[in-house]
This record gives structure tokens, sequence and C-alpha cells, in this order.
């Protein structure tokens, strides 16, 4: 696939690689080929990267990148050309052997508070989104928005729904779809993807050594677990909480 | 060596510079919104500048000193007292054990900072204090402060007690941080084009550099919700969730802006206009709800020449501080 970019400030202190706007594979993989790249040759002065669907952010200090920059005229010019060295350098690795992370989610009336809107809306049943959504192998594209909330696609395109005008407050755990991405919030919040069910598994554990669990590139399966089996879940978590 | 909480103030937090390195797990950087002021509340009682701050809005806690302390309160003026006797900003400042600080009145700004001599003890999260709210980690237990809190500062390194006159609560050290350079001109932001300039219509190009644009009442540490006139884009467009940073004005579905502020998500989804340069952003982050600002452009080339003067004068002004107070506490 012939990738083009593009490289930009995002103000003085730093800067992004822009592959389009548009979510695909590809682009993505590509994406997450950079960011190894770059951890592996970082510059100094790098504080931070944000990994988006086709693009990926750099965040530094310039001061301390300027030490580093000789002939060009501003650090921004520095940061570019160290960019452009990612994109030619890195290599896309081949996900097909990637484990698959399985998330068990329980899609019971009282989690689902969508999916008889989407039922409706696409002419689908309860039973047929349940299995669409737990049939294939979601990748993830990018972590953002919240601590942990992941950004996983695609989705069948009998499930693509828009996501709500207005946000209400979802809990914890959430299981979502919005557009052909689907997801889990991490976080009680206000949210406006879709809601079909709902996971135990935590996404986001600030105690953890590793608070989050997912990284862009991982693979995602889900599969139906019941009421009973989702409150099992809880207190082995809350039981582990108090050894 | 501690200070307490006597009565909470509307949002008062433990903040330093922020947490980075872990964007990429969507966990925001967070961090004081004034990061000069923060960085000179520290300088100013021998602190390096990466410890942590209390930071103030306005109405602000009513601060019990449980120790003698020597302190700073930096960046916006609440016309802070202690035991009702007024107390300067931007000086280093010896207080007594067992007297109230309080912030009566509003006078000019948004955030102010408390910085105490040896640092404040708070709980360290992925590398950094500053309060994550939303994750409910850092600083103190992730929240922000209630009536009663404790919080413990480090061990002096350095013995001002004797600097403390008999009968008298507080001693101001002679000397004060000039910050005009910074903080001139309050109204006048300068922004870089951002990658989704070219998608404003023409009218609404020149809108942006011309006209002023108001605070809203409804903006916060996440971001400054701004309001003035209605700005379109060409064609109407999906922009799919891509890096932002704490300056972004972003432009939102109703023709209206918002800066995004210290504590921003790590990414976001709308057309990226323009970018406040970093050198700015103390600023931006003391003006108020009513306030107006107006857009100045510039390039990347200037935004980094005046952000590299601006840290030159920090390291003058870190080194004057040390010279001070290695010379009065001898």
């Amino acid at each position: 696939m012939d990738l083009h970019y593009k490289i930009y400030p995002l103000g003085d202190a730093a800067a992004c690689i822009d592959l389009g706007n548009i979510i695909d594979e590809d682009i993505n993989r590509k994406i997450i080929a950079i960011q190894s790249w770059l951890h592996s040759n970082p510059f100094e002065g790098l504080k931070d990267i944000v990994i988006a669907y086709a693009s990926i952010s750099v965040y530094y200090d310039p001061l301390i990148t300027k030490k580093r920059t000789h002939f060009q005229s501003t650090v921004f010019e520095f940061i570019r050309q160290k960019l452009e060295a990612a994109f030619s350098n890195s290599t896309t690795i081949d996900e097909n052997d990637k484990k698959v992370i399985r998330i068990p989610v329980c899609y019971s009336d009282e989690f689902a508070i969508d999916i008889n809107f989407i039922s409706s809306k696409k002419q689908i049943s309860r039973e047929e989104i349940i299995h669409l959504h737990t049939s294939k192998t979601y990748r993830v594209y990018m972590i953002g928005f919240l601590p942990g909330f992941s950004y996983l696609g695609q989705v069948d395109e009998k499930l693509i729904i828009p996501r709500k005008k207005k946000p209400i407050t979802v809990a914890a755990g959430s299981v979502g779809i919005a557009g052909s991405q689907t997801g889990v919030y991490p976080l009680a919040c206000p949210g406006g993807w879709q809601i079909i069910g709902r996971t135990p598994m935590k996404f986001f554990d600030s105690k953890a050594t590793l608070p989050v669990m997912m990284n862009a590139g991982d693979h995602v399966q889900f599969y139906e677990i019941s009421r009973d089996e989702f409150e099992n879940h809880i207190s082995t978590q809350k039981s582990k909480i108090e050894e | 060596m501690s200070l307490s909480i006597i009565k909470p103030g509307l949002l008062d937090t433990i903040q330093d510079m922020g947490r980075h390195g872990y964007s990429h797990w969507g966990i925001n950087p967070g961090g004081v919104m004034d990061r000069y002021a923060a960085q000179v509340a520290n300088m100013l009682v021998g602190n390096l500048v990466s410890e942590a701050v209390i930071e103030i809005h306005f109405p602000g806690a009513q601060i019990l000193f449980n120790q003698n302390a020597l302190i700073s309160i930096t960046g916006a003026d609440f016309s802070p007292s202690l035991n009702d006797q007024p107390l300067p900003l931007w000086q280093p400042i010896v207080v007594r054990k067992n007297t109230v600080l309080q912030f009566p009145k509003l006078n000019s700004g948004s955030v102010c900072y408390i910085s105490i001599h040896g640092g404040i003890c708070a709980d360290k999260w992925l590398g950094s204090y500053s309060t994550n709210l939303k994750a409910t980690a850092g600083g103190l237990s992730g929240r922000q402060l209630k009536k009663n809190d404790e919080i413990f500062f480090k061990e002096n390194a350095i013995y001002f007690a004797g600097l403390l006159k008999e009968d008298v609560n507080l001693q101001v050290l002679p000397w004060r941080a000039d910050v005009k350079n910074v903080y001139q001109f309050p109204n006048e932001i300068f922004i870089i084009k951002g990658n989704e300039w070219e998608e404003l219509n023409g009218n609404s190009q020149y809108d942006f550099l011309e006209n002023n644009f108001i605070i809203h009442p409804s903006s916060d540490r996440m971001g400054y919700q701004l309001r003035g006139n209605g700005l379109q884009l060409n064609h109407p467009f999906e922009l799919i969730s891509s890096g932002v940073h704490f300056g972004t004005i972003q432009l939102l579905p109703d023709g209206q802006l918002i800066v995004l502020m210290a504590d921003h998500q790590t990414t976001g989804g709308y057309p990226r206009i323009a970018h406040v340069i970093s050198s700015h952003l103390p600023k931006l982050a003391q003006l108020r709800p009513s306030d107006c600002l107006q857009f100045r452009l510039v390039d990347i080339q200037l935004a980094e020449e005046i952000f590299f003067q601006q840290q030159k004068d920090l390291q003058i002004l870190e080194r004057a501080c040390q010279d001070h107070l290695n010379a009065t506490v001898c």
C-alpha cells in the first residue's frame, strides 16, 4: 500500500506525523511501527507519544531537544527530520501470530441498555447482535479519551451505528459501539457510545503495576458470560483486593 | 512538618509539572495550569522546580500551618493574608506555626500556587505528584483537598526559623521575582496555525484573528470555552481522533472554540484550528470567565525564540533566588 504522510506542529512543543483522515488497518499498523522505531531511537527531550488511528504525535521539551539541533533553523525542523526517518526506517510487523486477549461480556438486559435500539434500527435480533459482536477478532487501533479506553475495530457492518447525540452517564465496564468501532468504558463517565453489555474486567486500574492492560496493535475477542458468572468475576476481584 | 485544611476551597489540588510518558494509554499528563508561576514558586523557596505545589482556585482554602514554614505564593492575586496580615506575592515568606493563611478577595487572575520549602509529600503515581481526578490517582488520594486534610512537607534543608523575629507571625524575605515580561499584554495570545486552519473559510480565518473572544463560565482545567462570532469550515467533515496539546484550539460543531488546558484528554476529534504558543500558556491560564482575548498569528520560529528567552530568564531567576537564600540563611 502506498502511504503518504504529512508532518506538522501541534504548537511549539509537539508535532504530528499524519497518514490521513481514515480508519484503516494498514495505516494503523504503520503508525504502530513508527511508535516502535521511536522507542528504539528516541531523541533527547522526547517526553511522550500519542498514537491515534492514522497519526502519531510526539511531545518534547524544545530546550532539551535544541541542544541536538545543529543545522536546522528550528527545533521543529529537527523533529520533522526525525519523524521522516521514523517513517522511512520503520517496518510493519506481521500481526497474524498475535495472542488474542479474551474479554468476558455480560449482555443481559440491565447492562445492554441500547441493544434494543440497535436491534430495531438495524432490523436484527438481540441474539444476532451478540453473535456478531463476539465472533470477530478486533484490533486495538488506539487508546485515548480516558485512561485505558481502547478503540477496537472494526465491527461487522450490520452493527455499524452512530453514537448518541447526547451522552449519558455510563457505568465502568460498559461495552459500546460507535460507528465501526467497539470499545469499553474503563471508568464511569458521560458517554455517547451505544451500550450493549458490560464486562467485569478492569481495563484501567491505577493501583496495578501495569495500569492499562492493552496496547495499540493488540488483538481482542469478546465472549458471552451469564449474569451469575459476571457476579463471580466481580466477587473474585473483590476478595483478591481483600487478601 | 505539615499544614492542615481548615476550610476547603472551590478546587485545590496538588500538582507538579505533569505525568509524562503514559499518554499512549490515555493517561493524560495533567499538571499545573500556569507552569511559570508554579516553577517560580518553587525557586523562591529553594526547591527544585519539579517539586509538587498546591494549586488554588478562587475561592481558595483556609490553611493552618502546623509548623514554621518557608513558603511563597505566586500566580493569581487572591489577597493572601496570614492571621489577617496581608502577604505579598512572588516573594519568599517565613510563616509561624499555628498561623492561618486565607484568600479573602479576588483581585486578579485565575490560579495561584503555594510552594513550601522542602517540597510537599504526596502520592506519586507513574512518576508524578499531579492529581488525576478522572483516574483518582496522584496528589492527595487523587482528589481535591477537603476539610481536615493534613499535607506533609519534607525536611528543611536550610534553617530559616532564625529569620522569624519574636512577636511577629511572618517575615517576608526582601526579594521579589520580576515576572512582568510573562504576564504583560494579558489579553493578547500568540498562536501558530493548526493543521485544520486551511479548512476554515476565509471570513472565519479573518474573524479568528481580528475578533475578541470571551472566556465562558463553563471553562475549567480541561479547557477554556470561548464565545465569539461563530466560525465555519469550508465544507463540514468528520475528523478522526488525533493528537492534541495543552493550548490546542478546537472548533466545535456549534462554531465556537475551545482551548485545551492542563487536564485535556490525550486525543481529540475536532478540527485543530491553531495552537497557543507555550510561553503564552501562563498568561492564558490566568484569564478568567468574562475576560476577553485576541489571537495573534506568529510562526514556529518566533514561538520557539520567545520560549527560549523565557527559559533563559527562568534560569537567571533560579540562580538569583539560590544566591539570595544562601546569603540570607548562612
